[in-house]
């Protein structure tokens, strides 16, 4: 990661806990699990707080759906660490990468409900313009989306556009794919507290 | 809204302990950074890139700003200022939107 002192400015307490994890998972943590680590107070504490809440806290949508959304967030902003970790997590989440796989290629071909390509729609708008209208709005909620379910998808884009410009502007060291699959069985069992 | 209460809430605390908790930079410096605006020359590269092309931030962009004389903690505190604001910006546009669609009546 870059600045170095995301690579080496760790508590020993902390260098302590990275060691056992490596040890008893046999892969390092992941660049997305040790930068919550780096002065907890500053921001970890609190951003770990709001990406469970966000992620597996209660909501209409499914973890699965959720997941699906961080990925979609992730490719519009192109940050392919967060790309590989949450299109892994979605696909376990559903027991289906296929579908996880074409949604990303082409929302509007995917097969998935039409509440949920229109949210996505609508996310993958505000992440690329930074604005929606209410007439963006409406089309989502005629689509049978409820007002609370736009608000916990807000809430999901919300903390995915944090996260994923965290990972390139630190500059995540990507994973292998058999690695992110590890990583996500973790985040699909503990979540992100 | 209950459960979305929730999640506004702990998107606030974030955003309140990022902009005013303990730190190596000003709470100035950082909202600055947070909203994308008046950042000193020196910074501007690297935070206006976290804020709107991440995927285009280069080791380049942190020599610069430590070539200034900002610290890496310093710069820790920075980038994640800019990425947080840049989230709340798109999570209360988003909101916005979605309360005037919804009291319009025409839906929800």
């Amino acid at each position: 990661m870059r600045p170095d002192i995301l690579n080496r400015g760790y508590s020993p307490g902390t260098k302590v806990l990275f060691a056992i994890i490596r040890m008893f998972s046999g892969h390092p943590l992941p660049d997305a699990a040790k930068l919550v680590f780096y002065r907890p107070r500053f921001y970890g504490a609190a951003a770990r707080k709001f990406t469970h809440e966000a992620m597996r806290g209660p909501s209409a949508w499914s973890v699965a759906d959720r997941e699906l959304m961080a990925a979609f967030v992730s490719k519009v902003n192109d940050s392919a660490f967060c790309v590989g970790a949450h299109t892994a997590t979605a696909g376990q989440a559903y027991q289906d990468r296929a579908k996880v796989q074409a949604v990303l290629a082409d929302l509007e071909s995917a097969p998935v409900e039409d509440g949920l390509r229109a949210t996505l729609r609508m996310l993958g708008k505000l992440t690329r313009e930074g604005k929606v209208s209410a007439e963006d709005m409406r089309e989502v909620l005629s689509a049978g989306v409820s007002p609370q379910q736009v608000a916990d998808a807000l809430a999901v884009c919300a903390a995915f556009n944090t996260t994923g410009r965290l990972a390139d502007a630190f500059g995540f060291q990507l994973l292998s794919p058999g690695e992110f699959e590890a990583g996500a069985k973790v985040l699909l069992k503990r979540g992100y507290r | 809204m209950a459960d979305g209460d929730k999640k506004r809430a702990a998107h606030q605390a974030l955003v309140d302990r990022v902009l005013n908790g303990e730190g190596k930079t000003s709470q100035e410096q950082r909202a600055q950074a947070f909203s994308d605006a008046d950042v000193p020359a020196p910074l501007q590269a690297l935070i206006s890139k976290v804020a709107t092309r991440p995927a285009q931030v280069t080791d380049a962009d942190f020599a610069a700003a430590k070539a200034a004389g900002f610290s890496e903690d310093q710069l820790f505190e920075l980038v994640i200022a800019a990425a947080v604001g840049q989230s709340a910006r798109l999570y209360e546009a988003g909101l916005a939107a979605l309360a005037e669609a919804t009291s319009t009546g025409k839906a929800g």
